[in-house]
Formats: structure tokens, sequence, C-alpha cells
């Protein structure tokens, strides 16, 4: 096995087991679509475009009380080091499932009914947790798309690497470690959205995995927050 | 009694506590025990009447007796789809046109409107489980001839009227235009073309500088600049 953590406690790629890799959103870099936003989260490289609400197409989809929340979470054939073909892979499928859940308390879908509302997340370069920064992003194109929500959506993953716990896995951590647990969260509302877990944890260890996880998103949340910000106010927003 | 403060302004993001206490949420705004958080990112504002978030960013939601521009999209036999701006089409009936007695034997639809038209209509019903109807019954209303069309955020259609339509009287004076604003973020400019190209740039500038205050002493120090330039 790989050694993950060295003597100094440092991981693969020179973090600290706390420390998060570099973060980075933009919001509104799609013209044509009605939200969107770009993240930069380590080597992970995400579009999201929102795009309603709209009339839902096939029309018996609709439901009469509120919007339909749809999902599609896909990887660029060149985001990964093996071309992988572009139609949806069983995992894909399943992650545009597990997003649109974790999305979907946070908007209130009530005051769009007989609508869809479309979210496609398009990764360009993946290197393990993807789909959080999917989430982060997703969030933040649908409050530049203007949708109700009852709060942001932030996600990060913690997990068991070398026997200790740190958090934000890149892809040879999540694929050589021992755990990965992703979760999202409401930062406001202190609500959990998503919680996954792909290994084994000790209770003490799921604790502090969560613990260290919740604290990740509230510093991703800052940056979402100020991307927005920056974006809608410019300087009056610094203030 | 309680003090209450002057109107209060706030920059916010959905999630964003905005104030706790008992007020009364007016818009954009929800309540969790007495916290008050925004859904939207815009301008909290909090007054006398309550707490709302004037919002930068949305989709057009219809309202009974709004103003809006449209375009024929389809029609059937007896109405037309307008395609409004927003997540619905609207209908817009025959008989509203051509009278109670409508028949579709006797009057063709494409006399009064042909698909690509644009017209100006009034939102006569509307809720959450039909379509917005409209009616070109009433002044202004109708097939609109001519002019040149933009389109702004609908968010930002308040900013761009201004109170009590100041900013729409500023623009038109200084450009020689006559507006005409939906409330679903279509704007139709008439007038000479340099003036329908100054009025363009006017509205560019309300849609990006919409959450600055002072915003119609802004436009109007471009609008006299840019007069100054042309003559």
């Amino acid at each position: 096995m790989k050694e993950l953590i060295n003597e100094k406690g440092l991981r693969i790629d020179g973090r600290r087991v706390d420390e998060l890799r570099p973060l980075k959103i933009e919001v509104g870099v799609l013209k044509n679509a009605d939200g969107s936003s770009y993240i930069e989260m380590g080597k992970n490289k995400i579009v999201v475009a929102v795009y309603g609400p709209k009339e839902v197409h096939p029309k018996h989809q609709a439901l009469p009380d509120r919007s339909v929340l749809r999902c599609r979470y896909h990887m660029a054939p060149f985001s990964v080091d093996v071309r992988k073909p572009p139609q949806p892979s069983r995992r894909e499928i399943e992650i545009s499932k597990v997003i649109r859940e974790a999305l979907e308390p946070a908007l209130i879908l009530e005051e769009y009914p007989r609508t869809a509302i479309d979210v496609y997340l398009e990764v360009l370069q993946a290197d393990g947790g993807s789909r959080c920064a999917g989430i982060t992003a997703s969030a933040v194109a649908l409050a530049d798309a203007g949708i109700s929500m009852r709060d942001m959506v932030v996600a990060c993953a913690a997990g068991k690497v070398s026997g200790q716990v740190v958090i934000d896995l890149n892809d040879v951590e999540d694929k050589e470690g021992e755990a990965d647990m992703p979760i999202a969260i409401m930062p406001n509302l202190n609500q959990v959205t998503l919680l996954q877990l792909d290994g084994i944890l000790t209770s003490e260890e799921f604790e502090r995995a969560f613990e260290m996880a919740v604290n990740a998103c509230r510093t991703i949340y800052e940056v979402q927050r100020k991307a927005l910000m920056d974006k809608y106010f410019g300087k009056a927003g610094e203030e | 009694m309680r003090k209450m403060p002057a109107i209060e302004r706030k920059y916010v993001t959905p999630g964003e506590l905005i104030a706790e206490g008992s007020y009364k949420p007016i818009g954009n705004v929800i309540r969790i025990k007495d916290k008050f958080y925004s859904t939207k990112v815009g301008l909290a504002e909090i007054s006398r009447e309550g707490i709302r978030v004037i919002p930068l960013s949305g989709p057009y939601i219809p309202r009974v007796d709004d103003l809006v521009i449209g375009k024929i999209v389809d029609f059937s036999a007896f109405s037309w789809e307008v395609d409004i701006n927003s997540c619905f089409f609207a209908y817009l009936s025959a008989q509203n046109v051509f009278g109670k007695d409508f028949s579709p034997d006797r009057e063709s639809l494409l006399r009064k409107f042909a698909i690509g038209d644009l017209i100006y209509a009034k939102i006569i019903a509307y809720d959450r489980t039909r379509n917005p109807l409209l009616s070109v019954s009433g002044p202004g209303l109708g097939r609109i001839p001519k002019g040149e069309v933009v389109k702004i955020s609908p968010a930002k259609v308040p900013r761009l009227i201004g109170k009590k339509g100041s900013m729409i009287k500023t623009i038109e004076s200084a450009t020689n235009c006559k507006l005409i604003i939906g409330q679903n973020g279509i704007v139709l400019i008439m007038g000479p073309p340099d003036g329908v190209l100054l009025a363009t740039q006017a509205i560019r500038m309300v849609e990006s500088e919409a959450h600055l205050a002072g915003l119609t002493k802004n436009i109007q120090n471009f609008l006299s600049k840019y007069k100054e330039v042309g003559s």
C-alpha cells in the first residue's frame, strides 16, 4: 500500500489532515443559462448550469403542486485519466439522484407549481470528491437563477486515510484510503441533506469525521457567499 | 411602544439571517421561530411594514393586472398561445379580441395576430392551477407595430420604472423616445435611431447597477454627458 500520510503528518498532496484543497467559485459563467457557476476544488473542475423554472416536457412528469427538480451529473470523457465513455454510467445516474436529493430540501419548490428546474453538472476534470464540489456549485447556480431557497447547500467529504481522520479526500485517498464520507449541510438551518459512507469507521471516528466535515462546509459556505456577493454587488457588497 | 428603526438595507444571499424579532414577512423571506432568513440574492429591507428582500435575479411569475409584452407562438381555433418570458405560456382568447359572438367559422384568427407578432397585453386571470389568461382590450393594448425590443431581468423592472415612474421619465425625456415596459422584463423603445441607441445603453446601465443607491442621479448624469457630446 502507498504511504498516504508521511511521518510529518502531511498527506500525499502536502496537506494537513484538516486542510481543504484550494477552492475557487465563479458565478454566472454561462450566458444562455438562467443561472450558472464554475467551481475548482483542487483538481476538480465543474461547470453547473440551471435552467428554469420552465414548462415540463414530457408533460406527465409535471406535479400539480410543486416544481420538479431534475439533475444530471455528467463526466466529460476527458475528465479522468482513461477515457470515460460519454453515455451516463450506473455511477453517474446514482450521483445525479443523490445530488437531487441533497438540493431538494433547500429549494422552495412549492412556489413554482407545474414547472421543472433542470440542473446540469458537467465535470471537466475529476479528482475525488466531485459530487461534493458539484453540490456546492449547484447551490450557487440555483441562487444565481433566482430560485427561492430556504438555505444554501454546502458539501464536503471526510474520511479515513492511514488510520487518521481527514477531510476533503482527493482521488488517491478516496481509492486507497479506508473510508470516504461525503456530507452536505444547510449551514444556516443546521440540517444535513446528504450523508454517505463508503468504508468502515468506528463511532468515535464517525463523530470526529462528521464534525470536521461540518466545519469544512462552513468554510466553503463563506466562499460560496463571497462569490455571489461579488457577482451581484461588486465592490458595494464588500462593505 | 417599541421604537421602530428607519428603513434598514442589507445585501443578502439565500439562507442569510436578516433579523430576529417580531416582524411581518412581506416577500422572499422565510420565518423560522422568530428568525427571518432571505430566500434570494438581493437587498433586504426592514421597515415599519415588515421585512422583505428585493431580489436581483429570478424568473417572471405572472400576476393578475400585470402589463406584459408577449410574442404569439401558436394559435388554435379559439385562442392564441403567447410567450410571455415566464415558465408558463399565456393564452389570449379569440372572444376577447373579436367579441362574445366569435365563431371560428366566420373569423380567422390570423386576420388579427400572426405567429411572431408582438403584443402588449394585460393578465386578467392567473392562479397556481392554470396558465395565465391575457386581454388586449384597453387603451394602448394590442399589436405592437414597430420599435426596438430590449430584454432585461424581470427582477429589475421596478428599478427601471423608478419611484412613481421617475426613471422611465428621465430616460424618455433625455432620448426623445417612448418606452413601454412589460412587467415580464421586455422593454419596447420607440423613437429616433440615436435615441433608441442611447436609451438601450441607459437601460443596460440600470440593469447592471440596480443594487446601487442614487441610481436615477447616475442615469441623469450619464444621459446629460452623452447629450453634450452628441450636440
